[in-house]
């Protein structure tokens, strides 16, 4: 009597784990569904505008003649304002406080500083960018300002993958080059670094997929939803071929012009706003591609 | 014999020791330059919360002599760029408050489960194809989500709630709560597999199933994590701006009903920077009011989660 009311119990139990796998499976899946409808959706609606002129093309009053040619100028020019200061600076820092850092308060502060960032809205480095970069620095609304503000956006995202991939390299590495006579910097330089390449990486890459697709700060210190230009050629033919009168000049960006096209109520920029989404995700899901295959390959080959 | 030969080599040896210049060689200098720069690097990201702190300190300073605190917070309504311009900070709150509450209540439940089920359930190869694919949630870009939530969700809701009007903060909501999943599920399922393996046999040694496990036990020790997966998961959504500035409206309305559109704190921000607004202005002034109200709900939320989870610590 007894144990078969256990024995009820327990068939019940089990019974129950079995249905909360398959919950667990479901709730997996309504992720993943959302994503898949989220780009079959991008597709059916912006698929036939993705054409070459799409590209090549100012946006303009008329839909079907609107293309994406200075935001998609805008967006590489800011990455790379954002990848040239962002990655060293979150390198070093992340370096500096996995190799030399000493237990201290300046440390401590450090540290629970960059945890806190992770929390602060995108919204709020707009703000700050546009009372700082913009008016106090006069920088202006410039490809500078919008590239150094993605920079601080993502200094955090940088920073924490690097102590990550630095933490995984064993102390024995660190103690055969010192014991070599090596320096710190020359044991971190020629080891640690190279050791964490693929990690610092992988951090990097997918730091830069969301610099892409952030639009609130951008729009907070003042990007133009309108541009019917291009930046001054940083290339020029006349001594000394380098020019930086691009980093002065005024911006879209890819995620902007998608904003812009969406907030209007005619459809036919809807399908615009779809087609420049659908670009949007190929890039980002294409880095964020290459940093898993990076993350997954760096794992297997490197034993210690 | 033997020792006067290892004396000899000995004196020899810190004769070559004294030769070895001490004190500040070129190679040293160059050592600390360089921990300095780094040092300097690291200092940097202090330099980006002071930046912030100090904006938005100074501007809504400018603002608050202009407007009485007490008048932004009892105010209800917020018409900053209307002709008699009222400044309660009210209807944006609220507008926050209902977006956020939709999106945790989906990204709360979904993600604790899909943690449990990633954690206790899944094999290790459904893990590694799932997982990635999970997180890809998080690097769509969101005025992508944006375009989904208003050209897709909210017709498909409208079909099921023929009253829903075009904008409404319930569709933005849910659809920042997906988005929102992957901070919330990969944190918490972190802080269950650092749950010792001890107490996990100790519960099936009782004769628990895994999700009698994963509930009563491991839920409980790894609270402290999942609090923080929770207080990210909320700074996320309570910061959410494209979705809400592109699906939910862009009217301050007071309300707690998510059938309606109303505008958020980030919505308004992003509205008054897409006009061209002189600086200096009190409209000008107003977004920094409204930035620092955003950080001061993160920072509460956030003194919370760190006071429930002093309450809960479980250490091993």
């Amino acid at each position: 009597m007894v144990t078969r009311e256990i024995q009820a119990k327990v068939a019940a139990n089990k019974r129950f784990d079995g249905i909360f796998a398959v919950i667990g499976l479901v709730a997996t899946f309504v992720g993943m569904i959302t994503l898949a409808a989220l780009i079959f959706d991008l597709l059916t609606d912006g698929g036939g505008r993705l054409t070459y002129t799409f590209f090549t093309a100012f946006p303009s009053r008329f839909a079907a003649q609107a293309g994406i040619l200075s935001a998609w100028i805008g967006t590489c020019l800011i990455m790379f304002v954002t990848a040239v200061t962002a990655v060293p600076m979150g390198v070093a820092a992340g370096v500096y406080l996995e190799e030399y850092a000493r237990k201290n308060w300046v440390t401590a502060l450090i540290e629970i500083n960059i945890a806190n960032l992770a929390g602060v809205p995108s919204i709020v480095y707009g703000l700050m960018a546009l009372g700082l970069f913009v008016y106090q620095l006069k920088l202006g609304q410039s490809i500078l300002t919008a590239g150094l503000t993605l920079a601080l956006l993502i200094l955090p995202i940088v920073i924490v993958a690097t102590r990550e991939a630095i933490r995984a390299v064993p102390s024995t590495m660190r103690e055969a080059a010192y014991a070599l006579g090596a320096t710190k910097w020359q044991t971190t330089r020629d080891h640690v670094l190279p050791y964490s390449m693929g990690g610092i990486l992988t951090g990097v890459i997918i730091a830069l997929s969301r610099a892409i697709g952030e639009t609130a700060p951008l729009i907070t210190i003042g990007a133009l939803t309108f541009i019917a230009f291009l930046p001054d050629s940083p290339i020029k033919a006349e001594f000394p071929f380098i020019s930086f009168e691009w980093l002065m000049s005024p911006f879209t960006v890819m995620p902007i012009q998608m904003f812009n096209w969406v907030s209007r109520p005619q459809q036919e920029f809807h399908l615009n706003a779809a087609a420049t989404g659908l670009v949007l995700m190929v890039m980002t899901l294409l880095m964020n591609g290459v940093a898993i295959y990076f993350r997954y390959r760096f794992r297997k080959w490197i034993k210690w | 014999m033997g020792s006067n030969q290892a004396d000899a080599g000995y004196l020899a040896a810190q004769a070559q020791v004294r030769t070895i210049p001490v004190g500040l060689t070129a190679r040293k200098i160059r050592e600390r330059l360089i921990e300095f720069a780094m040092f300097l690097c690291a200092l940097s990201s202090v330099a980006i919360t002071v930046g912030i702190v100090w904006v938005l300190l100074f501007e809504s300073w400018q603002f608050f002599s202009h407007v009485s605190i007490i008048n932004f917070l009892t105010d209800t309504e917020w018409t900053v760029l209307f002709e008699n311009p009222r400044y309660g900070i009210l209807p944006l709150v609220t507008g926050t408050v209902v977006t956020s509450t939709v999106a945790l209540l989906v990204a709360l439940p979904l993600g604790t489960v899909i943690a449990i089920y990633l954690s206790e359930y899944a094999a290790n190869p459904v893990k590694e194809i799932l997982k990635p694919i999970l997180e890809l949630l998080s690097a769509v870009p969101t005025v992508v989500f944006g375009y989904f939530a208003l050209l897709f969700v909210t017709p498909a809701l409208q079909s099921l709630l023929p009253e829903l009007p075009g904008f409404n903060m319930l569709s933005a909501g849910i659809v920042i709560g997906i988005m929102i999943i992957p901070y919330v599920s990969s944190l918490s399922e972190d802080a269950m597999k650092a749950v010792p393996v001890t107490i996990r046999e100790g519960s099936y040694a009782m004769g628990a199933t895994r999700f009698q496990t994963a509930v009563r036990v491991l839920i409980p020790s790894a609270f402290s994590g999942i609090a923080s997966a929770y207080v990210l998961g909320f700074s996320r959504a309570v910061g959410e701006t494209m979705v809400v500035a592109i699906a939910a409206g862009q009217q301050p309305h007071l309300t707690l009903n998510p059938m309606e559109g109303a505008a958020t704190i980030t919505a308004y921000i992003v509205q008054v920077s897409m006009g061209d607004l002189p600086h200096g202005s009190i409209a000008y002034q107003s977004i920094f009011a409204a930035g620092l109200t955003l950080m001061c709900m993160t920072l509460l939320f956030n003194i919370g989660g760190y006071l429930l989870r002093k309450k809960f610590r479980e250490i091993y």
